[in-house]
């Protein structure tokens, strides 16, 4: 997890640069500062000046969905840009390759921007499938900002498409009774279909317990096809035993 | 024997022809920006085209193992829409800082306009500006004239000719672009532009300096393994196998390479070919996704 600092984040950065990637970062920085417009040629190119690697070396979780070091460097060239950052957002954005879509959206939690102007890209980034996008979509400027419906659905959208729920920031604390409720009728869903469950559902199943989707999943554990009761087993046995 | 096909239109077409280049021992191509057969008529098309060249076309190059790199240009039939031509010079500079951008191409002649003389010399200040390599077209009627013209300009436009490929050469026209200091593409086509073993002929006159092979396959009569068909055919007629290796690999990765944006092998990000991988939602696997 990165601290939602920008010192913390360049001190992260500052860690996994060498003198070469550090020199390209500080021109980068004086560049945009100096002339704001330079962003369009510079965020593009910053994978190449300072590096694709994760900012934490020693993360275990899943390198496409954490913070890489371009993702920190294009963060701070945008808290550089200051008052003429909301701006450049949207071009950015828009004319963007993948790495740099996810590094607008990392930002979003770091800089002053309209509300709208934010949601408005939380809204594109969750509208694919792709799990670079969607993660970096769903980090603290979400779980701060997405009204809960909204919310839910980024939730539901990650459970699809595979990015572990427990690299979602906030997602405990936002999680409502509606939430566990579909994330339950999702378990169902998969029992019912004989398919897995990731385990990662269940704590945020288990915040409002829901009774009837609850009954509904441990009634496939008695259900005529064996594919179903085993995969209602299966499912079951990443659930980690609540109080009563 | 390593291939790179430097230059192919991929987006027009098929994931089948992917699976066959992999197979002929493709491992790198370079897309130019070009026409679609047909003008665009407003800048968004031109967006979302260049989007698509760094975006969807470089993943599914990447799901059979290739590494698909672009250059960005405004080709010579579209700038003579002089409106949309100025919108889209405008956009290039961000275009051209892309990862994986290695040039700015493909420009040149069509018609021989005026309109076209003006946005070929615009884009090779882009190139200077830009620190770039450059690839230019030359024209499929009057290509002598043409080919002399696009050097005149490049000598007027003040980039190195070592950094230029004046491509779609024939028996004509290659030993005037070499004489300029530029490099000499050689298009190999089912019957028109050139076929491997015209090729031949040039590489026993003139060896393998300077030259660049490739297949400009894209929505016409064309065909994406003329590369490794010619390796066969240089083979067969006895040129050294280093030579060979060289004209289909080292040649390219020199030319293009000079960026370094090239990414060829050992990136930090792009190991073996992920087949489960989608790409905003779109994956090449059809139904065959399970989680």
């Amino acid at each position: 997890m990165i601290p939602l600092e920008h010192d913390s984040l360049e001190l992260a950065l500052s860690a996994r640069l060498d003198a070469g990637r550090r020199a390209w970062y500080d021109d980068a920085i004086a560049r945009v500062r100096a002339t704001p417009e330079m962003i369009a040629t510079v965020f593009p190119a910053v994978g190449r000046g300072v590096g694709r690697g994760p900012l934490d070396p020693d993360a275990t979780g899943n390198p496409v969905t954490s913070w890489s070091v371009d993702d920190a460097a294009r963060t701070l060239l945008l808290v550089a840009l200051g008052d003429h950052a909301e701006s450049e957002l949207e071009p950015l954005y828009r004319h963007g390759d993948a790495r740099e879509r996810r590094g607008v959206l990392r930002a979003l939690a770091f800089i002053d921007l309209d509300l709208n102007l934010g949601l408005r890209l939380v809204d594109d980034g969750l509208r694919t499938n792709d799990v670079s996008l969607i993660a970096a979509a769903m980090g603290p400027f979400a779980a701060e900002r997405l009204d809960d419906a909204a919310y839910a659905q980024g939730v539901l959208k990650c459970v699809f498409v595979g990015v572990s729920l427990t690299e979602i920031t906030g997602a405990q604390e936002r999680t409502t009774p509606e939430l566990s409720a579909m994330l339950g009728r999702y378990v169902h869903e998969r029992i019912a279909a004989g398919r897995t469950v990731p385990a990662d559902v269940w704590p945020l199943i288990d915040r409002h317990p829901p009774a009837t989707e609850l009954a509904a999943i441990e009634a496939e554990l008695d259900h005529p096809h064996a594919d179903r009761r085993e995969a209602a087993e299966a499912a079951l046995a990443g659930r980690l035993p609540t109080n009563p | 024997m390593r291939i790179f096909d430097p230059h192919i239109h991929m987006t027009s077409r098929t994931t089948d022809d992917y699976e066959a280049m992999a197979a002929a021992g493709i491992e790198a191509i370079i897309e130019p920006a070009f026409w679609l057969g047909q003008p665009r008529t407003t800048l968004g098309s031109f967006v979302d085209y260049f989007d698509g060249l760094i975006g969807w076309e470089r993943f599914r190059a990447g799901q059979f193992g290739i590494r698909h790199h672009c250059t960005m240009g405004l080709n010579p039939k579209e700038a003579n829409d002089e409106e949309l031509a100025r919108q889209v010079l405008e956009l290039l500079p961000r275009y051209l800082a892309k990862d994986r951008v290695v040039a700015v191409g493909e420009i040149g002649f069509d018609g021989m306009t005026v309109a076209e003389e003006r946005a070929f010399a615009a884009q090779l200040g882009l190139a200077v500006e830009h620190d770039m390599p450059v690839l230019v077209h030359t024209p499929h009627r009057d290509k002598p004239a043409g080919t002399t013209k696009s050097i005149e300009l490049v000598r007027q436009s003040g980039i190195a000719p070592e950094r230029v490929v004046i491509d779609h050469n024939n028996e004509l026209t290659y030993e005037e672009v070499l004489d300029s200091g530029c490099w000499a593409g050689f298009t190999i086509y089912p019957d028109t532009k050139m076929d491997e073993h015209r090729l031949v002929r040039i590489v026993e006159r003139v060896g393998i300096d300077r030259l660049i092979v490739d297949s400009a396959a894209d929505w016409g009569r064309s065909d994406p393994l003329k590369v490794p068909k010619t390796v066969a055919a240089l083979l067969e007629a006895g040129i050294d196998e280093a030579d060979v290796q060289r004209l289909v690999w080292d040649n390219p990765v020199t030319f293009y390479g000079v960026g370094g944006r090239l990414e060829l092998a050992g990136d930090d990000q792009d190991g073996a070919p992920d087949p489960a991988a989608t790409f905003a939602g779109n994956s090449i696997l059809r139904g065959a996704r399970e989680a």
